[in-house]
């Protein structure tokens, strides 16, 4: 029960975090993508849509030889730690994050922009505002980025290394047990892990949904 | 507001990276089997409580571990495949190689056995019957100890690689001993597994041993420290605090103790290896 509690702890933790940095990073580069022009920015764009589907497995292989003691990263010594899993779904967020932020505040921008920059904000001090009329979509986005982190397995069994009592999440124990043949137990924490996607879903919901949907609504 | 939020992220990241940096601790890479079939979990908790140095276990295989120790991301080895052991050895990445215990390999399959196999204790005979009878095989194709004990079983028997891996009956997984298990169940197919995963393993469906007790099916495991002057890096003092513990008479006692349903599953042989 208490490597139970860990390993769940652990998971929802590292997912979380993961989820955070990606939003931190993701949003304002969304929106920076969608308000501002530059060379490149249409590649840009294709390249955060196109790692919506960046494979785990290859994340995780790029980030495990990068941490590597032989690898450019091997001083970091990260590899095997919880920090190198979070850096992995980080990874495996972000794009998602971004894209949909990215979509969102381009309808934004377009219905708003030159009210915004009439009022003397410059493009960068008008970021904040768009993701505020956009709050809505900013929820559907961060909760698609989290059930990238907390379903994916090939990532953090990788750079993770499945450690018992440091490293082992719960789809990577779902793993473990059934290469054990304990298919009932890996079935039974499986509807663990879906429900506790559920409940963070339904509470974001709860805290959160009614308020913004007004923002969401004004831009469609 | 995000300022604070990324800083209070950045802190907590720091904060689980180094409690697990602060205690001592160092990285096995070890076959999965002593892992998958509960040995290390049983052991593990005696020595760390007598010498407060926290063992990471990377499960993966023995080929991948050596892989994993040869990149330096190991501290010590724990695995069962002599030939690339040696071969490990020889280029320069292993300094020490003990014997901490044996057991062996099984061929198991379905109870009601197309390839009449069951009941003869001739690895061979059996892996040239099977291929006669074109019954399902599975392999385990991961470059792994017992993968590598599968073909030079295959190889006595007169196959190799190339001609199996012509042939439909012979089903290249590419996954471990557990994988490898579930599909043999599945398919109702023959496997070689070791005992320990075999024993601890639990959906074993129709499987039955069918073939056991041929001497060239015997499993030796051994701990592998690393050559220090390869591995620098490597935490190697702490290493051999577990390595020697392994082989020490308390060591063997655990590893000897650990038993499922009555079976023990390893036999330990530091003092007179097989």
């Amino acid at each position: 029960m208490h490597d139970f509690l860990e390993i769940v702890g652990l998971s929802i933790g590292v997912s979380l975090t993961a989820t955070a940095l990606a939003a931190a990073i993701g949003m304002p580069t969304g929106a920076a993508l969608a308000m501002f022009s530059f060379r490149g920015r249409r590649l840009a764009v294709v390249l955060i849509n196109a790692f919506f589907g960046l494979p785990p497995v290859v994340v995780g292989l790029v980030l495990y030889l990068a941490f590597s003691r032989s690898g450019p990263l091997g001083f970091l010594e990260l590899l095997f730690t919880p920090a190198a899993m979070v850096i992995a779904q980080t990874v495996l967020a972000m794009p998602i994050i971004a894209a949909l932020v990215h979509r969102a505040a381009e309808r934004a921008w377009a219905r708003y922009g030159d009210e915004l920059i009439c009022d003397g904000a410059s493009r960068l001090q008008a970021i904040p505002q768009i993701l505020h009329i956009i709050r809505a979509d900013l929820i559907t986005a961060t909760l698609a980025g989290f059930g990238r982190t907390v379903s994916e397995v090939g990532a953090v069994i990788l750079v993770g290394g499945n450690i018992r009592g440091l490293t082992r999440t719960m789809t990577t124990t779902i793993a473990l047990q059934t290469s054990q043949g304990e298919l009932p137990l890996a079935l039974a924490l499986g509807a663990v892990l879906v429900g506790i996607s559920i409940s963070i879903s339904a509470t974001v919901f709860a805290f959160a949904g009614s308020a913004s949907t007004a923002g969401g609504d004004e831009v469609r | 507001m995000k300022l604070r939020l990324i800083l209070a992220l950045v802190v907590a990241v720091t904060a689980i990276r180094s409690g697990s940096a602060t205690e001592q601790s160092i990285v096995l890479a070890s076959t999965t089997s002593v892992e998958a079939s509960g040995l290390l979990a049983n052991i593990l908790p005696q020595f760390t409580a007598k010498t407060g140095i926290a063992v990471n276990v990377v499960a993966e295989g023995t080929g991948k571990a050596m892989d994993t120790a040869r990149r330096g991301d190991a501290d010590l080895l724990l695995v069962h495949d002599p030939d690339a052991e040696q071969q490990f050895i020889s280029e320069g990445h292993g300094a020490t190689r003990r014997q901490i215990a044996w057991n062996d390999f099984v061929i198991v399959g379905p109870s009601a056995d197309p390839a009449h196999v069951r009941g003869g204790n001739d690895g061979v005979v059996a892996l040239k019957t099977i291929a006669s009878a074109q019954a399902p095989f599975v392999a385990r194709g991961d470059n792994s100890g017992t993968s590598a004990a599968e073909l030079r079983l295959w190889k006595i028997a007169g196959q190799t690689p190339d001609t199996l891996n012509k042939e439909k009956w012979y089903r290249d997984i590419g996954g471990g001993m557990g994988q490898a298990l579930n599909a043999a169940s599945a398919m109702d197919a023959y496997t070689l597994s070791d005992r320990g995963t075999w024993l601890s393993f639990n959906n074993k469906g129709s499987l039955v041993i069918v073939v056991e007790g041929d001497p060239r099916l015997i499993n030796r495991y051994d701990v592998i420290e690393l050559n220090p002057q390869r591995h620098a890096g490597a935490k190697l003092g702490i290493a051999k605090v577990f390595a020697d513990w392994l082989v020490s008479s308390e060591g063997q006692q655990a590893i000897g103790a650990f038993q499922i349903a009555g079976h023990r599953l390893f036999n330990p042989s530091a003092e007179s290896p097989k």
